[in-house]
C-alpha cells in the first residue's frame, strides 16, 4: 500500500485464488498487517503499544459481551447481579475482574502509546490524521470507561455519575437542562443506568470502527520510526509479517503476564472500596474520586478555585476539556520539521518535565481536595497548559536541532545506535537490545 | 495563526490557574491550621497474619468455621449476610447434613406466606436460602439500634479500606476515651468524646462508632475445636470468615492465577525465542531470500502478469 516495493499478495492454492477473485479479504489483511506492509526496520519497543491497545480492546469486548449475558441493568438489582456474577456464574469472578482490570490496562497501554507519539512527533505531517483519529478513540474510551464504572451501581458509581454529569451543569444557561437530559432524570436513576448500559455496549464497537480508520490513515504514509526520518527505500523496511508480528507476539506475552498478575492476585488494587457498597442517594462518600486513569484530568478540574470573570467551577470544566481538546491542535502548535525528540535536545527536556507533570497531576487528582494537593495541582495545571500552548509553539521556532541521519538504514548500519534508541538514553537503551537489526547487520 | 491563538489561550489558562494558586497560597499562609482532632486520633489498621494473605494464600477452614461460629453467636443478631446462602457453608467444610441442620435451626426465620391463608408468615431456612436479614426493613433496624443502621456484612471486607485487618482491628479497638492516650501521649479532647449511644474506637474513620463493643471478654464463644477463644482470636476468626463471604473464590483465584502465570512465563520465553529467531535472519531474509531478492521479484512479476492483477 504505502511503498512500491511492498510485496503483493499471492494466493497459495486454488482455494485462496478462488476466494481472492471473489472477495479479496485475505489480500486486504495481508497488505494491512501481513507481509505486504513494509515497516521501518528500526522500531523500538514503544511501537508495540498500538497492537497492545488493540488486544486490550478485544479482551474488553469479549469479557464484556459475556458479562452482559448475566448483568441486569436495573437500579434495584444491578448491584446484586454483579455479585451473582462474582459468586454463582461459573468463572464469573474471572470475567468481571478481567473486565475491570482490563479497562485499567487498556488505559495504561494507551497512555504509553500517546506519549510515544508525543516524544517521536508521530502527530506531525503527514500523519496528522492518524493523531486526530487516535484522539477520537481516546475520547470514546474515556466515555465508555466512565459509563462502565457506573454499571455496578455501587457508591462510587452513583456519586461519580452525579459529579461528572454535574460538570455539564456548570455550563451557563443550558447547563442544568443539559445535565437532566444526560441523566434522563434529576439525579442518577433507572433512566441513567439503562442508557449508560446501552451506550457502554455500543461505544466499544464505535471504537473498533475508528481504529480501522486510524490504521487506514497510518498505512497511507506508513509507520513512523524513532529517527523520524522518512523511509527512503527498500533497505529501510522489513515486512510487518513475520518481523513485527514476532516482536509484537513477545510484547503481547509480557502484557498478558502483567495483566494476569494483577487480575489474579490484586484484582481490587486499582478499584475503590466504596464501590462494594450499594448505591445510596442519601449517603455521600467522604471522598468522591473517579478511576485512576481520570486523575490527571480530575486534578486540572479541581485546580481552579477562584471566580475570575467566570465561576471557578466553569473554569475547571473548560480547562479539563481544554486539556484534551488542545491535543487536536498539536500538529499545528508544534510545526518543527524535526519529528523525533532524539534530535531536539530542548524539546526532550520539556517532554520529560511533561511526563513528570502528568504523573504528579495523577497523584494529586486521586488525593483529597485539601492543601497542599490543591496547590500542587495548580502548579501542575499551569505547566500542562504552558507546555502545549506556550513552550512548544515558541520552541519549534527557536530550537537548534541536532543533525539528522541521511536515512534509517544509514543510522542502523553505521552503528549510530543512539539514533534508534528509545527515550534519549542512547547508551543504556541500546545495550538492552531494542535495536536488534544493528546487532545482526 | 494557530500558534498565536494557542499562546494567547495558554497565557489565559496560566493566568487564571496562577490567580487560583496565589489566592490558595495566601489563604494557606494567613489562616491558622488546626489539625482535625478526630483525624489525629485515627489509627491505621494493625497488620494481622491470615492464611489467605499473599499470592499463594489458602483458606484455613478451621478458622473459617470458628469465624462462622462467632458470626452466628455474636454478629448475626444485628448484621445480615444477604449475599451468602446456607449451601455455601459446604465450601468451608460443613457436610450436607450439617448445612441442613444449621439452616433449619437458624435463629431468624425466612419470610414466607402461610400456605392456607396467604398471610405473611415465617418458615425455617433451607440450604438454598440466603442468610435472612435480622430486621424486616431499614426502619426496624434503625429503631432497634438508636437510629444507626447495622450494615450487611457479605462484602464488608472488600468495602472497607484495610479489609480483614480493619475488621479485626475495629473489633478489638474499643477504648475508654477517658483514659485513652494517642501515640503522642495526648488524651482525647472533651468535645469529641462519644455522645449518647456512641463508643470510642480509634480504628473507626470518625473515631466514634454506633456499634457497641461486640466481643467483650475471652471465652464469649466456646469453640468446638478446642482453640482458646481470646478476644483477639475471635476477632481474627470472624475477620477471616468475612473475607470468605466477601471473596468466596479467593483460593480458586490464587490457584488459577498460579497456573496462568506459569503458562504465560513459558509462552513469553517461547515468544522471545521466536522473535529472536525471526530477527536473527533479518539480513538474509530481506536481502537474499525475501521480497527484495531479485529472483523473487522477477518471479512475482511473472505471477502478476499471469493472474492479470495489476500491482
Amino acid at each position: 500500500m504505502a511503498f512500491p516495493w511492498a510485496q503483493p499478495y499471492e494466493p497459495k492454492n486454488d482455494f485462496t485464488r478462488w476466494i481472492d477473485q471473489r472477495l479479496p479479504l485475505p489480500r486486504f489483511v495481508y497488505g494491512a498487517v501481513g507481509g505486504g506492509y513494509p515497516v521501518p526496520r528500526n522500531l523500538n519497543n514503544f511501537w508495540n503499544f498500538g497492537v497492545l491497545a488493540g488486544i486490550a480492546l478485544t479482551i474488553q469486548i469479549v469479557t464484556g459481551i459475556v458479562l452482559a449475558m448475566h448483568y441486569n441493568a436495573n437500579a434495584d438489582t444491578a448491584f446484586q447481579s454483579v455479585e451473582h456474577i462474582m459468586r454463582d456464574v461459573p468463572q464469573g469472578w474471572f470475567l468481571r475482574y478481567a473486565h475491570a482490570n482490563g479497562a485499567s490496562f487498556f488505559f495504561i497501554v494507551t497512555y504509553i502509546h500517546i506519549f510515544r507519539g508525543l516524544y517521536y512527533g508521530s502527530y506531525k505531517a503527514p500523519r496528522e490524521m492518524v493523531w486526530l483519529l487516535g484522539l477520537v478513540i481516546f475520547l470514546l474510551m474515556m466515555a465508555t470507561a466512565f459509563m462502565g464504572y457506573v454499571l455496578p451501581w455501587g457508591q462510587m458509581s452513583f456519586w461519580g455519575a452525579k459529579v461528572i454529569t454535574g460538570l455539564f451543569g456548570a455550563i451557563p444557561l443550558i447547563g442544568e437542562s443539559l445535565q437532566t437530559w444526560l441523566l434522563g432524570s434529576f439525579a442518577p436513576d433507572q433512566a441513567t443506568l439503562t442508557r449508560f448500559f446501552s451506550l457502554h455496549y455500543l461505544l466499544p464497537f464505535v471504537i473498533a470502527g475508528v481504529i480501522i480508520l486510524h490504521v487506514w490513515a497510518l498505512h497511507i504514509p506508513g509507520s513512523g520510526n524513532p529517527t523520524g526520518v522518512d523511509v527512503k527505500g527498500p533497505q529501510d523496511t522489513v515486512p510487518f509479517h513475520p518481523f513485527y508480528t514476532a516482536k509484537d507476539g513477545f510484547a503481547v506475552a509480557i502484557f498478558m503476564l502483567c495483566f494476569a498478575a494483577v487480575t489474579f492476585f490484586a484484582p481490587n488494587y486499582l478499584g475503590h472500596a466504596d464501590n462494594y457498597i450499594p448505591a445510596n442517594a442519601l449517603s455521600t462518600p467522604a471522598h468522591i474520586v473517579p478511576e485512576w486513569y481520570f486523575w490527571p484530568f480530575y486534578a486540572i478540574l479541581r485546580a481552579f478555585t477562584v471566580d475570575f470573570i467566570l465561576p471557578a467551577k466553569l473554569w475547571g470544566v473548560i480547562a479539563m476539556f481544554g486539556a484534551i481538546i488542545l491535543l487536536f491542535f498539536l500538529p499545528w502548535l508544534d510545526p518543527s520539521p524535526v519529528r523525533s525528540g532524539n534530535y531536539r535536545p530542548k524539546f526532550k527536556l520539556f517532554f520529560w518535565i511533561l511526563v513528570v507533570d502528568v504523573l504528579i497531576l495523577g497523584y494529586v487528582g486521586g488525593a483529597p481536595a485539601e492543601e497542599p494537593y490543591v496547590m500542587i495541582s495548580q502548579l501542575g495545571t499551569i505547566y500542562y497548559f504552558a507546555h502545549f500552548l506556550i513552550i512548544l509553539p515558541i520552541l519549534s521556532r527557536v530550537e537548534r536541532t541536532l543533525p539528522l541521519p541521511n536515512s534509517i538504514s544509514e543510522s542502523v548500519l553505521h552503528g549510530e545506535k543512539a539514533e534508534a534508541a528509545p527515550y534519549g538514553t542512547p547508551t543504556a537503551a541500546t545495550e538492552t537490545g531494542s535495536v536488534v537489526p544493528s546487532k545482526t547487520l | 495563526m494557530v500558534r498565536l491563538i494557542g499562546i494567547l489561550i495558554g497565557i489565559g489558562f496560566v493566568v487564571v490557574a496562577g490567580i487560583s494558586l496565589i489566592t490558595g497560597v495566601i489563604t494557606h499562609l494567613t489562616t491558622e491550621h488546626v489539625e482535625d482532632a478526630a483525624h489525629a486520633l485515627h489509627e491505621e489498621p494493625r497488620n494481622y497474619d491470615f492464611d489467605h494473605d499473599g499470592p499463594f494464600g489458602r483458606w484455613n477452614r478451621q478458622q473459617l468455621q470458628r469465624g462462622f461460629q462467632v458470626y452466628k453467636e455474636v454478629c448475626a443478631s444485628c448484621h445480615g449476610l444477604n449475599l451468602v446462602a446456607f449451601r455455601n457453608l459446604s465450601e468451608i467444610g460443613y457436610s450436607e447434613a450439617a448445612v441442613r441442620a444449621i439452616a433449619d435451626q437458624w435463629q431468624i426465620q425466612v419470610p414466607s406466606i402461610n400456605p392456607d391463608t396467604g398471610e405473611p408468615a415465617g418458615r425455617n431456612a433451607l440450604p438454598a436460602d440466603r442468610f435472612p436479614n435480622p430486621y424486616a426493613n431499614e426502619t426496624a433496624a434503625r429503631a432497634a439500634n438508636n437510629n444507626a443502621l447495622p450494615p450487611d456484612l457479605s462484602l464488608i471486607v472488600k468495602a472497607r479500606h484495610g479489609g480483614a485487618n480493619y475488621i479485626a482491628s475495629l473489633l478489638t479497638g474499643y477504648r475508654d476515651p477517658a483514659t485513652y492516650r494517642d501515640h503522642h501521649g495526648q488524651p482525647v479532647p472533651e468535645d469529641i468524646r462519644p455522645g449518647q449511644g456512641l463508643y470510642f474506637n480509634p480504628y473507626f474513620p470518625n473515631i466514634n462508632i454506633a456499634m457497641p463493643p461486640p466481643i467483650t471478654a475471652d471465652g464469649q464463644v466456646t469453640y468446638t475445636d478446642g482453640t482458646n477463644p481470646t478476644v483477639d482470636q475471635m476477632a481474627q476468626d470472624v475477620a477471616a470468615f468475612l473475607t470468605w463471604t466477601a471473596e468466596p473464590n479467593l483460593q480458586t483465584r490464587h490457584r488459577a492465577g498460579t497456573a496462568v502465570l506459569i503458562f504465560l512465563i513459558f509462552a513469553s520465553i517461547l515468544a522471545w525465542f521466536a522473535y529472536k529467531n525471526v530477527w536473527a535472519n533479518a539480513k538474509r531474509t530481506v536481502r537474499v531470500a525475501g521480497p527484495l531478492d531479485p529472483e523473487n521479484m522477477a518471479r512475482r512479476e511473472a505471477a502478476k502478469d499471469e493472474s492479470g492483477i495489476a500491482g
